[in-house]
């Protein structure tokens, strides 16, 4: 058999699964060398997230005003805007999940066929993540602070943190 | 623990033992799992992700220890270590060329891996050797348990373990099997038994993982979904779907030995000519050539040569494993006139297994 890409020997025979269909190739062994180094990997998941993502939105799309409402929402913990999520086809912070509750619930259940968990669970229950969460946002806050160079608010957001990451060794 | 001296030992998935060996290579789950009171990664700060990674060393490491494990820092390792890692499955390649504080916990025997600061918080995985699911699952339940008495993790009563990426998210549970398929490549079958694993929501990937060629003729099997499930659902839909793949593996190989014997037995036999006596060869031609041999001793042509030992070949020709055992930085050329002297020391002799262990 002779290559695909050259008229050399095709001693390489390669089955590409990286694409939505299914690819014979047939190389030599400097083009199989060639095409195995240059083939970058694409992010599967991601690609498959923003395909249904956009059939999701498609419905939108008359309403322009809509979309850019949507886009533009930002989740008050992490501050991720569902723009951003779309692009990248990850989240920022385990609130986003309730913070845009809505918005991925149908993603949800396109990817997986379903919306609830029935599987494992935390042995020593859910522990009241509402603090867990909060401190997500005061570090954030305190960065914040810190760069505007605001000292005091700093020190009392840093004792916030203190107070709630005190609480949470407890349970060790 | 120091990476010295781990290119010459065997790590657990490789030891070519357990149910169908001759076909599994492996099997293995991963848990997705992330701490409650960090953002995910992408809005990680240099100082959360430094964070969690020193939290989740110290809270692990402290006494009493139910699961003994050696913390390597990622980000100080050279690309040259951080690729061996790679190379053995332990991290993947995502975590050895990300930035940024990231770690990874592993067990005396490369059994389990856990990544910290890779895509979510927390990638654990465990290994075994064979067709064995329910060992892996075992395994890893006890080591989530362990891991989550002394970290909080990120979970919603009714979304399941929070992930960063909304496909992982419920179990967090990615079930894959391992399995070499020549006989399947040759015959043209391939991309049927792919088709028809797709219908049901299986996912097919590289050695690699995600978006990795099919090197070797080796195949990771794995679920597609990870929420609405129970984990032991999910494990059944790759478990109960593996044994039917193996039989269509077994059937192609029947034929070539019925149909094609000739042609069989001479495929087999120039991959192991040319394996002993290149002067030069690329990691690719070694992989391909390589899964001819190993398939050759499984159907009975090759009797010098043990499973085993040709596992271990696959891993120890691959460059940076190349270059440690040799302990000398090598380049692609180098390499490979490097990797045809290793072959030729390890094949030459009789009983391969022996030289193996020099």
């Amino acid at each position: 058999m002779k290559c695909q890409k050259c008229q050399k020997q095709a001693t390489f025979h390669i089955t590409d699964l990286t694409g939505d269909d299914l690819l014979a190739l047939h190389l030599c062994p400097d083009c199989a060398k060639q095409y195995l180094n240059t083939e970058d990997a694409p992010d599967q998941d991601a690609q498959m997230m923003s395909g249904v993502l956009e059939q999701q939105l498609k419905p939108l799309e008359q309403t322009a005003d809509d979309l850019r409402a949507l886009d533009s929402k930002k989740c008050p913990i992490c501050g991720i805007s569902f723009y951003e999520f779309r692009q990248a086809g990850r989240l920022g912070c385990p609130h986003d999940y309730v913070f845009f509750g809505d918005e991925l619930e149908p993603l949800l259940v396109n990817v997986h066929g379903d919306n609830q968990h029935v599987g494992k669970q935390p042995k020593r229950g859910v522990r009241d993540t509402e603090s867990q969460t909060e401190l997500i946002r005061l570090r954030r806050q305190m960065k914040e602070v810190v760069e505007q160079e605001d000292y005091e608010k700093a020190s009392q957001l840093r004792d916030q943190i203190r107070k709630i990451e005190g609480e949470g060794n407890n349970v060790d | 623990m120091t990476l010295e001296g781990m290119e010459g030992r065997c790590g657990e998935w490789l030891r070519g033992s357990g149910p169908e060996s001759d076909i599994v290579m492996s099997s293995r789950i991963r848990l997705a799992r992330n701490l409650a009171d960090y953002p995910f990664i992408r809005r990680c700060t240099d100082i959360d992700r430094a964070n969690i990674e020193s939290t989740v060393r110290e809270r692990l490491n402290k006494e009493p220890r139910d699961h003994v494990l050696s913390f390597i820092n990622v980000a100080e390792l050279d690309e040259l270590n951080r690729q061996f890692l790679v190379e053995r499955q332990l991290i993947s390649r995502e975590h050895a060329s990300s930035d940024g504080a990231r770690a990874v916990a592993i067990d005396e025997e490369e059994g389990m891996s856990l990544m910290v600061n890779e895509e979510d918080h927390l990638r654990i995985q465990v290994m075994k050797s064979g067709l064995d699911l329910a060992g892996a699952w075992d395994h890893i339940n006890r080591i989530d348990d362990f891991v989550e008495s002394r970290v909080t993790y990120a979970y919603h009563p009714n979304l399941g373990y929070l992930t960063a990426c909304p496909t992982n998210v419920g179990t967090g549970m990615r079930v894959s099997v391992l399995v070499h398929l020549p006989a399947l490549v040759i015959t043209q079958q391939i991309e049927k038994v792919f088709r028809s694993l797709q219908k049901i929501n299986l996912v097919v990937r590289g050695l690699y993982g995600e978006g990795t060629q099919a090197m070797g003729d080796f195949y990771q099997v794995s679920n597609q979904i990870t929420l609405g499930k129970t984990e032991q659902e999910l494990i059944d839909q790759v478990g109960d779907i593996i044994p039917v793949v193996i039989q269509y593996e077994r059937k192609a190989r029947d034929f070539l030995i019925n149909e094609k014997q000739n042609d069989l037995f001479d495929q087999v036999s120039r991959a192991y000519g040319t394996l002993q006596n290149a002067q030069q060869i690329s990691s690719e031609e070694t992989m391909f050539l390589l899964s001819r041999v190993r398939m050759g001793i499984n159907l009975g042509l090759i009797g010098d040569l043990e499973i085993p030992d040709v596992n271990q070949l696959f891993i120890r020709t691959q460059p940076a494993h190349l270059q440690k055992l040799s302990r000398t930085e090598l380049n692609t050329d180098q390499r490979n006139v490097e990797r045809a002297n290793y072959l030729h020391r390890q094949l030459k002799l009789d009983g391969g297994s022996d030289a193996e262990k020099n």
